[in-house]
């Protein structure tokens, strides 16, 4: 499905609102929308709402070889996807170039920073490391999708236990989460993505634009930054000139941005935590909240299944039995049985078909030698010569014979192929005028 | 002694929520439903149902490509994907299983020329297939009826397992489903609580398969009122 085009007076009218300090979702200029944070059942899922752009953030692990040059280092994964879901302009499947530009940034912003002490995640140097992988899916889009990607990311891994592994010697052992409680991942700092959308070359700013204003922005700079107000990763994209001044405003709000987004992201985690320790329900069942009305929820309901043996026996007692075959197996040849009477054969005229097509080489060729057929039937009858039509009906009807199964299949063959012997002479001839008529 | 039994039901509760244990008779697990909770689909609902979950969004009916339009009726696409790593074979065979599912009660005449598209994306799974399924397809059900897709009927998805001795679990966890002989999804609709589809695993007689039908048709009573409660909720003025 394409995209819905933004028309001219949309805008226009988004610019001029901008000009004016005005936002259409009622924000201030430097306003972040909501963030919600939500966590699955399992360790490492969450779901981060950011207005209502939503990413769902899921982290697994597996043992693997390490990479050659790096034998002590385990391995960091991430997986943006793109799915139909949040918009209908992605199609699936396919990466565009929005979608690469948003992995390699996440990379930049996560792997490149070195936020995760990859040795931690070596068993055994040189042959075992665990592959962290960061899948993302994001569900909605309602722009600014690096932001909630780069905190549902951080997120997942700060929630994400791996299972334990102990090394005696040679002997590597990995204990299920029953036997050992799993291991954190050891995290440094956490890298939080703020963008800042720029307009009318650089004249004006937002933080946290939209889908819309995404739509009608110049440039957009992309600050990664640590609440240390250490900066990660820096990206300007759409080409605008910006001035010193102007990303140095920007880090300073993205300083202030990213303080106050790791401070709900801490707050979520111990809360999820302390849940979980107490026993308490979590989940995203959890998480619905219960009085929208569009939400729902219903409770273990239990169903009386006392008569269902009975019904299951009036009903076959009802159907008719199946109708008794007995079959014998027969014996053809030594090496060759067979059981039931099996049905006539149908698929004769299609290997007959085959044949012929092995036979001229490409099904291109049978297709206008049917053609030809009808050509030169219904030339015949315009010309009116009263004998030709009967004989070349008389053929026709022959293979009409051919192609129902037969008894003895050798003698089919060499029936084919005595008619085609036959047709071969008459068909080029035919071709040839056939071809001179496409001439005409 | 007051404080003794609070404290055992606080263990019970505890062991209960792993793998909840069940009773002699059948019972369905918790269910939750979101409906409209995506801005952009056109329609789309959370379902849970125990540890599974899926969220579904739908499109449509909408510009079909001229590839895949067909000139009497809308095309269906089914879109799945998996929480981990990319879509495989499982996903493919459940994706046509819900796709010959909602071509059965979707009136795809009343718009010819366009398409519907589904997508689900799988939010917790359990670590079984069956139960997947049938929260897939309650899934979309539920997101087409709010999408507003005309369709003959509404439809749901139950799952039965026989153990080993015979017994017939409704909505089994994914541990009793891993030790059960059979287990057996069933696609139902809501008007005359016919099959619609069924996807089965495992050795079972006819006369086992007819009582899991019965069963998972007393079922489907059950979650057609959570669907009606739902939707009379949705749309109840207070």
């Amino acid at each position: 499905m394409k995209e819905t085009p933004l028309s001219n007076c949309e805008r226009r009218f988004l610019l001029r609102a901008i000009e004016e300090k005005k936002r259409l979702d009622g924000r201030q200029t430097y306003d972040y929308r909501n963030i919600r944070i939500s966590f699955g059942t399992d360790y490492g899922c969450c779901i981060v709402e950011l207005g209502k752009t939503r990413v769902l953030g899921q982290v697994s692990c597996e043992l693997v070889a390490p990479k050659l040059n790096r034998a002590t280092e385990g391995i960091l994964f991430f997986n943006l996807e793109l799915s139909q879901m949040a918009a209908p302009a992605f199609e699936p499947g396919r990466q565009s170039d929005l979608l690469v530009k948003l992995n390699r940034l996440l990379e930049r912003c996560l792997r490149n920073s070195k936020c995760i002490d990859t040795e931690s995640l070596c068993v055994v140097a040189g042959e075992k490391v665990w592959q962290i992988r960061v899948d993302l899916h994001l569900l909605n889009h309602d722009g600014n999708i690096i932001d909630a990607a780069s905190v549902a990311a951080i997120v997942a891994l700060c929630h994400f236990r791996r299972p334990d592994v102990s090394v005696q010697g040679d002997e590597v052992t990995l204990y299920t989460p029953e036997e050992r409680d799993p291991v954190p991942l050891s995290i440094h700092h956490m890298p939080i993505c703020v963008s800042f959308a720029f307009f009318q070359q650089g004249t004006y700013l937002l933080v946290d634009p939209n889908e819309r204003e995404e739509r009608v922005m110049d440039g957009l700079l992309v600050i990664a930054m640590n609440k240390h107000r250490e900066i990660c990763t820096i990206q300007s994209s759409g080409g605008i000139m910006l001035l010193k001044d102007q990303v140095l405003r920007c880090s300073k709000i993205a300083g202030v941005k990213v303080a106050e987004i790791t401070e709900l992201i801490q707050k979520a985690l111990e809360n999820d935590q302390k849940v979980r320790k107490e026993g308490g329900k979590f989940g995203f069942a959890e998480s619905i909240a219960n009085q929208r009305i569009t939400a729902f929820k219903m409770e273990k309901a239990s169903i009386d299944t006392s008569d269902v043996e009975e019904k299951a026996e009036e009903i076959i007692a009802e159907a008719e039995p199946p109708s008794e075959v007995v079959s014998k197996p027969v014996l053809w040849t030594p090496g060759t049985a067979q059981i039931g009477e099996g049905v006539e054969n149908s698929w004769g005229d299609l290997e007959d078909s085959e044949k012929e097509d092995d036979d001229e080489g490409g099904s291109d060729e049978a297709i206008i030698l049917d053609s030809i057929k009808m050509d030169t039937g219904i030339e015949v009858s315009d010309i009116g010569s009263q004998d030709a039509p009967i004989i070349l009906s008389d053929s026709e009807e022959e293979e009409m014979i051919i192609l129902e199964p037969d008894k003895n299949p050798k003698k089919i063959r060499t029936q084919t192929i005595s008619v085609k012997q036959e047709k071969a002479p008459n068909k080029k001839p035919v071709k040839r005028r056939k071809k001179k008529r496409a001439a005409n | 002694m007051e404080e003794e039994r609070h404290t055992e039901a606080k263990i019970g509760a505890e062991t209960g929520r792993g793998s909840s244990p069940r009773g002699p008779g059948c019972s369905l697990r918790h269910f939750a439903c979101e409906q409209n909770l995506l801005s952009r689909p056109d329609g789309s609902a959370s379902f849970l149902q125990g540890d599974t979950s899926v969220l579904a969004g739908v499109y449509g009916p909408a510009e079909v490509k001229v590839s895949k339009e067909i000139f009497n009726k809308a095309t269906l696409e089914v879109i799945l994907r998996p929480k981990i790593g990319l879509p495989g074979v499982a996903e493919k065979s459940r994706e046509r299983l819900i796709r010959n599912t909602c071509e059965a009660v979707v009136l795809g005449t009343l718009h010819p020329r366009t398409s519907i598209t589904v997508v689900l994306q799988v939010v917790s799974d359990a670590g079984s297939g069956a139960q997947l399924l049938a929260c897939c397809l309650n899934a979309a059900c539920m997101a087409l009826v709010d999408a507003g897709v005309p369709m003959r009927a509404l439809f749901c998805g139950v799952t039965c397992a026989l153990d080993s001795d015979g017994t017939l679990v409704l909505d089994p966890t994914s541990k009793r489903e891993k030790e059960a002989r059979a287990v057996l999804t069933f696609a139902l609709d809501n008007v005359e609580r016919k099959l619609l589809m069924s996807s089965t695993k495992g050795l079972f007689s006819d006369a086992e398969l007819q009582q899991c039908l019965a069963a998972a048709q007393a079922a489907s009573q059950h979650v057609f009122r959570f669907y009606r409660e739902s939707l009379q909720r949705r749309y109840s003025k207070s």
